[in-house]
C-alpha cells in the first residue's frame, strides 16, 4: 500500500512550508501587515478550537468566546501578579480547561440534548459578559490585578522570552510565536485525530449509538473533546491578548461566538485546515472593507455567510477537495503521488 | 450440588411503553454458549427483549441478570464491556467511514494496536469484504452492511452476541454463510437469534423461543415448535399464508 506513506510524506512536506512561511513573512511584509497576521492567527487558534468540537465532536457551542475571554482574563491576571508570561499562558489554558470540565460534566451526564448544549453555551458567555463587565471599581482586584470592569484592563504585559521577564518579545517574535502557536495546536490536533481517542471521537459524532454499544462512553469522549476545545480557546485568548496587550469584557462578545461559527462554515466543517483559512480569509475581507465607506462590514459578512450556505454548503476546503479529486479522475493515467497530492490539496487535513 | 450460574438471566421482565406493554412479564434463561432463536410475529416484542438487554432501554420493571451481575437500566457501553454485543434490527454501523475503520472501532477497545490489526483482517477475511476495505460503508449494499455490522459485533469478541434479523435482505447465498458463521461462533460464544426466515432458523436452531404479544408462548425444541398447534395458528400458518 503506496497510500498511507505518500499521505505523510504529503503531510511532513506541507508542514516544512508552513514553517518556512512562518519565518520567512516578516522579511516580506511591514510591521503593520505583520501584527495583522499575527492577530489571525491568535483568531485561527479560536477558530481550530470550534473546528474541532464541532467537526470531529458534532459538538456545536455558541460560547467558545467563553474559554477565550476566560483564557484572555486568566493570562492578564496572571501576568500581572507573577510578572512572567509563560506560566500565565499555562494558566490561560488550563482555566478554561477546568471550566470546560465542569460545565461540559454537567451537559454531557446530565443527558442534556444538543440543542440545549447551545443554549447553555451561549447564556454562560453571557452571563460572564455581565459579571466582567460588573467589576469597575477598585475592590475587584485579584493581587496586583484590577479588573476594570467595562473599561477592561490597560497594559498587560507580553510574551516575554521563557524564564527571562526582562527579555519582551518585539512584534516579529510576537508573530513567530502566534503563529507558531496555530501550527502547533494544528500539528497536535492532526496527531490527535490519528490517536485511538480522536478516531473513537469521530466514531461518536457519526454514530453514537453504535459507539456505546461497542463499549465506548460518549459522554466521557465527548467531555474530553470540549474539554481539549475549552484549552484550545483559551490558548487563543491568551494570544489575543498578548497581541493588544488589552482585555477588556467585549472578550466574551456574543458576535464574536457566530462570527467563529461562520469562520467555520466557510472554510468547511469537518477539516481542521477549512477553520484557519476561513478564518483568515474572513478576516482579511472585513479589514479591507473595514477601510473603505461604501458598504457595511456586517452586510458583507452576511452575504458572505448566505452566499456559502446556499452554493457552496459544504465549506472551501471540502469543495476545493471534490473538485480536485474529480480532476484526477477524468485523467487517470496521472501518477500516484499526484493523485494524492490533489486530493490533499491544503495541509493533508482529514 | 448447585446448578451452574446461567450466562443470563431475565426475571418478571416488563417493558410499557404508555399503554402499550411490548414485553409483558417475561422469565428468560440462557446458558453457557448455548445457541438460541426467538421467533414470533411482528411487534411480539422481539427487539424491545434485545434493547433492554443492551441497555437501550430501561425495564418497567424486573430484573436481568450476566453471569450474575445486574445488568438492567446499566449504561449500554457498562453492558457492551461486560461482554454482550449486538447486531440491531435496523443497520446500525458507522456510515460515513471506511468498512475497515468500523471494524478497528470495535477491535481496538480491547486490544494492542498490534493485535488489532490482526483481528481486523481476520475478519474482513470472515465477512468477505477484505476487498471492500477501504470503501465508505454507506455506499455498500444492505446486505454488506449488515456483514459490517456482524463483523464489528465479532471484533467486539464478546460472549454473548444478539442478533436481530442478520439475514434480512441477504441473498441465499449469503444467508447460507451467515448461517455457517453463526455455527461457528457457537463453538466458543453464546448467541440470541431473531429471525422470521424459517429455513435460515432451522439451519442453525437447536431451541426456540416463541414470542407472541409480549410473552413467551412455548420454548422447545425447533421440530416441537414447528409442530406446535399454537405456534402454527400465531406464526407459522400466518407466514404460510403470507
Ligand atoms: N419506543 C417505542 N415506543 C412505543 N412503542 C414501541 C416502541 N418500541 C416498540 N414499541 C412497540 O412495542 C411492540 C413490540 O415491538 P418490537 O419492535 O419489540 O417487536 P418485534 O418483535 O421486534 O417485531 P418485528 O418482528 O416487526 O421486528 C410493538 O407494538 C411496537 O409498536
Ligand atoms: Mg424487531
Amino acid at each position: 500500500m503506496i497510500h498511507v506513506p505518500v499521505r505523510t510524506w504529503m503531510s511532513v512536506v506541507l508542514l516544512a512550508a508552513a514553517i518556512a512561511v512562518l519565518i520567512a513573512i516578516p522579511d516580506f511584509v511591514e510591521t503593520f501587515t505583520l501584527m495583522q497576521f499575527t492577530l489571525f492567527s491568535a483568531m485561527a487558534v479560536l477558530a481550530l478550537s470550534l473546528g474541532f468540537i464541532w467537526g470531529y465532536g458534532g459538538i456545536l457551542s455558541f460560547g467558545q468566546t467563553a474559554f477565550f475571554g476566560l483564557g484572555g482574563y486568566a493570562y492578564a491576571v496572571s501576568v500581572l501578579n507573577l510578572g512572567e508570561s509563560t506560566e500565565a499562558i499555562a494558566i490561560a489554558i488550563a482555566l478554561p480547561a477546568v471550566f470546560a470540565a465542569f460545565l461540559g460534566y454537567f451537559v454531557f451526564y446530565g443527558r442534556i440534548s444538543d440543542v440545549y448544549l447551545g443554549v447553555i453555551t451561549l447564556t454562560v458567555t453571557l452571563i460572564l459578559f455581565n459579571v466582567v463587565n460588573a467589576t469597575a471599581g477598585d475592590e475587584y482586584r485579584i493581587g496586583n490585578a484590577a479588573l476594570g470592569g467595562f473599561n477592561g484592563m490597560p497594559s498587560v504585559p507580553t510574551f516575554n522570552l521563557p524564564g527571562n521577564p526582562s527579555i519582551v518579545l518585539d512584534p516579529t517574535q510576537g508573530w513567530y510565536a502566534t503563529g507558531g502557536a496555530l501550527i502547533v495546536v494544528y500539528v497536535l490536533l492532526r496527531l490527535l485525530l490519528r490517536s485511538r481517542f480522536g478516531r473513537v471521537a469521530i466514531a461518536v459524532r457519526e454514530n453514537e449509538t453504535r459507539a456505546s454499544l461497542l463499549g465506548y462512553d460518549p459522554r466521557l469522549i465527548k467531555l474530553g473533546v470540549f474539554v481539549i476545545g475549552g484549552a484550545i480557546a483559551g490558548l487563543g485568548g491568551a494570544l489575543y491578548v498578548n497581541w493588544g496587550a488589552f482585555v477588556s469584557p467585549t472578550i466574551f462578545a456574543l458576535s464574536l461566538s457566530a462570527e467563529i461559527i461562520i469562520w467555520v462554515t466557510v472554510g468547511g466543517l469537518g477539516t481542521l485546515i477549512g477553520p484557519v483559512v476561513g478564518c483568515f480569509l474572513i478576516q482579511y475581507l472585513d479589514s479591507q472593507i473595514g477601510t473603505q465607506q461604501t458598504f457595511n462590514s456586517n452586510l458583507a459578512l452576511g452575504a458572505i455567510l448566505i452566499v456559502f450556505v446556499l452554493l457552496l454548503p459544504q465549506g472551501l476546503i471540502p469543495t476545493i477537495r471534490t473538485i480536485a479529486s474529480r480532476l484526477v479522475r477524468l485523467r487517470p493515467a496521472s501518477g500516484n503521488a499526484t493523485e494524492s497530492a490533489a486530493k490533499q490539496p491544503v495541509g493533508a487535513a482529514r | 450440588m448447585t446448578p451452574p450460574l446461567p450466562l443470563l438471566e431475565a426475571r418478571n421482565l416488563t417493558m410499557r411503553f404508555g399503554g402499550v406493554v411490548a414485553v409483558n412479564n417475561i422469565d428468560f434463561t440462557l446458558r453457557e454458549v448455548e445457541l438460541r432463536c426467538l421467533i414470533g410475529p411482528n411487534g411480539a416484542g422481539k427487539s424491545t427483549f434485545f434493547k433492554m438487554l443492551t441497555g437501550q432501554l430501561t425495564p418497567s420493571t424486573g430484573t436481568i441478570a450476566f453471569r450474575g451481575t445486574p445488568i438492567a437500566g446499566s449504561a449500554s457501553h457498562e453492558i457492551a464491556r461486560l461482554g454482550i454485543g449486538i447486531k440491531t434490527q435496523v443497520p446500525n454501523v458507522f456510515n460515513g467511514l471506511p468498512v475497515r475503520e468500523n471494524i478497528w472501532l470495535a477491535a481496538r477497545r480491547r486490544n494492542t494496536p498490534d493485535q488489532t490489526k490482526r483481528l481486523v483482517d481476520e475478519i474482513l477475511e470472515k465477512i468477505a469484504l477484505t476487498h471492500r476495505a477501504d470503501a465508505l460503508v454507506g455506499q455498500l449494499s444492505h446486505g454488506q452492511r449488515q456483514w459490517v455490522e456482524i463483523g464489528t459485533v465479532l471484533a467486539g469478541e464478546p460472549d454473548l452476541i444478539l442478533l436481530d434479523e442478520p439475514a434480512a435482505g441477504m441473498t441465499d447465498d449469503e444467508t447460507a454463510r451467515t448461517a455457517e458463521i453463526i455455527r461457528d461462533i457457537n463453538r466458543t460464544r453464546a448467541l440470541i437469534v431473531v429471525e422470521h426466515d424459517m429455513q435460515f432458523i432451522k439451519m442453525i436452531a437447536k431451541t426456540v423461543t416463541v414470542f407472541h404479544q409480549g410473552q413467551i408462548l412455548m420454548e422447545d425444541k425447533i421440530d416441537a415448535v414447528m409442530r406446535d398447534e399454537r405456534v402454527r395458528d400465531v406464526y407459522l400458518g400466518k407466514k404460510v399464508a403470507a
